[in-house]
């Protein structure tokens, strides 16, 4: 599989990362390059396989819902960038009402 | 007198510790003087902790003398992997979008590490998110070789690994998601040790891969990671998958009379297997066979597709992972971003470095509309078949064991243009964390002067045997892990 310069702007876009001047053509060869050889992984037989997605059988671990002891809001917020009367602060991702 | 402290194991310094022939402090004194002469050419730590490590030292003294509440840790010095949040000190993934970041809180291993008394000497260098084999990937700087500082010291742990090679630390914390503990361990020639996956409590680790992150000690003994084992191992409920099964090491000194040990044919063959390595190896396996143990050949026949598979679901969970540094909650930010999807974009450029961009969007491609069946499903897929590869071997021995990396230390820069010749690093232990399963890297005969490791692993919750087989060959080799002289 190659990757095209268009291909790692979508990927690019998708993972949130900005990329540098040059970076389209820096990933897309470098990728390309890797997933020649991931694409090794087309020549095993996975048929009738089940996928993995962890290998311990722990399952659904539960417990109580109630209210326990957790930092306080002071010590959470501590290490944002820009906070607000104990919130963080972001940019508005809606246009204010046209109406 | 300080060489002599800082050359010894954690059961020596304990020893000295509880009959009072030297302090807590004295210790610190001595590890302190060591790293000031020197770090300078190392660059193990990315920060020291000079006060927490005080103030823990003086509280061990108290500790000591009072003869109460005494842990075969307290007052020996450790140095923690930069991926453990630790409270009060700056934690930063050795990476730039982090700097900055105080962790209000300590993840598990830390707390059960400052409880148990432990001196926290300071943060250790690594590939930023822990992604690379060599240290080189640190948002800062890279770490160089105890043993030839022209060379890399393995990774991604390769700071906690330099540290206890070169006696800055009696022990560290690393983390291991493809080898990240067990290789630079090889490359250092110190034990380093990572445990079934879910042993140890990954809660307050920064997550890289959260299917393949594990946690685990370097120490200079066998004995010494078991200490360190009993104390970080166990039920945590801040970790979901972190199970409750007792971890029973009693063992671990019985030798190795008639146990089996498998030989699997693929990792002796592996591409790139240096002649130095594949000679200390097999003098180690003669070794292992005079010590009582039966060899037996072995096939993991899917380990070609092992690194293939890792390198999508590797990424493909750090790509989810590491959504969460936006440039709102912590770290890194772009003040000046016109929105909020700018902020995004300008932090994640600016904060990343170039491995873990390649990572997240190789991972952010696998998962991507279109893409999820041929390759992220595909991967599952085979690591399912490496898991049975394992199960199937473990059929026939009671522990595998090869070469813990297929080369000796490289030199700095050598691989750093061609990201796929780093990742074959990791060929013969990234196995054991598609897996889960214990594994273990100790010392062999140095090849040119350049550490060698052999890799011990064994079945899922029988940490034993793989720490049996490393002690066994430690005492019948008498190779032991040496603190470089520098």
């Amino acid at each position: 599989m190659t990757l095209t310069r268009d291909q790692v702007r979508h990927v690019a876009l998708l993972a949130r990362l900005g990329l540098k001047d040059g970076e389209e053509d820096f990933y897309a060869e470098q990728l390309s390059r890797i997933l020649e050889h991931i694409d090794r992984l087309s020549e095993v037989d996975t048929e009738a396989i089940p996928p993995t997605a962890q290998v311990v059988e722990v399952r659904n671990v539960m417990r109580d819902d109630e209210p326990r002891p957790s930092l306080p809001q002071e010590a959470a917020i501590a290490n944002a960038p820009e906070a607000d009367g104990g919130f963080l602060v972001v940019k508005p991702i809606q246009e204010s009402d046209p109406g | 007198m300080s060489g002599a402290l800082t050359s010894l194991t954690i059961a020596q310094m304990h020893d000295r510790l509880t009959r009072r022939e030297v302090s807590a402090v004295e210790l610190l004194d001595a590890h302190e003087e060591r790293i000031d002469a020197v770090d300078g050419g190392i660059k193990a730590f990315l920060r020291l902790t000079p006060d927490l490590a005080r103030g823990q030292a003086e509280a061990a003294d108290r500790r000591l003398a009072a003869g109460d509440g005494v842990h075969a840790l307290t007052g020996i010095p450790l140095a923690i992997k930069d991926v453990f949040c630790t409270q009060g000190v700056e934690t930063t993934a050795g990476s730039r979008i982090l700097a900055g970041f105080i962790s209000p809180y300590d993840a598990t291993v830390v707390a059960r590490l400052r409880q148990a008394g432990a001196v926290f000497v300071g943060m250790t260098n690594c590939d930023e998110f822990a992604m690379g084999s060599s240290t080189e990937n640190s948002g800062y700087w890279p770490t160089h070789n105890p043993w030839d500082p022209t060379r890399v010291p393995g990774g991604s742990s390769g700071g906690s690994a330099a540290a206890v090679a070169a006696g800055m630390a009696a022990f560290a914390l690393g983390s291991d998601t493809g080898g990240s503990i067990r290789q630079p361990a090889a490359l250092t020639g110190t034990v380093g040790f990572k445990a079934t996956y879910g042993r140890v409590s990954r809660y307050g680790l920064i997550a890289f891969a959260s299917s393949l992150d594990h946690v685990g000690p370097f120490t200079r003994s066998v004995d010494d990671c078991a200490t360190v084992m009993a104390t970080i191992a166990g039920h945590d409920p801040l970790d979901a998958t972190c199970f409750d099964r007792p971890l029973d090491l009693d063992r671990v000194g019985a030798g190795i009379k008639g146990m089996r040990l498998g030989l699997p044919r693929e990792y002796f063959e592996v591409a790139g297997m240096e002649e130095g390595v594949q000679r200390s190896v097999g003098d180690a396996l003669e070794v292992l066979k005079e010590a009582g143990a039966e060899l037996v050949e072995v096939s993991l026949p899917h380990t070609d597709y092992g690194l293939a598979a890792y390198y999508i679901v590797a990424p493909a969970e750090c790509s989810s992972n590491l959504a969460r540094f936006d440039g709102v909650k912590y770290g890194l930010h772009d003040p000046g971003a016109e929105s909020l999807l700018a902020n995004y974009l300008n932090t994640r450029r600016e904060g990343f470095g170039p491995e873990v961009r390649r990572r997240l969007m190789l991972g952010t491609y696998a998962l991507s509309s279109g893409y999820y069946d041929a390759y992220y499903l595909k991967a599952m897929k085979v690591r399912t078949l490496i898991k049975r590869d394992f199960d199937e071997a473990f059929a026939r021995c009671d522990a595998i064991v090869s070469a813990t990396s297929p080369t000796v230390a490289f030199k700095i820069g050598e691989k750093t243009g061609d990201p796929y010749a780093m990742y074959l690093c990791d060929v013969l232990t990234l196995g054991a964390d598609l897996a889960g399963l214990p594994g273990l890297s100790v010392p062999t005969a140095a090849a040119g002067g350049l550490p060698v490791g052999l890799q011990v692993v064994s079945p899922q919750f029988r940490e034993d045997l793989a720490l049996q087989v490393g002690r066994a060959y430690e005492q019948a080799s008498g190779i032991t892990a040496e603190v470089a002289r520098l």
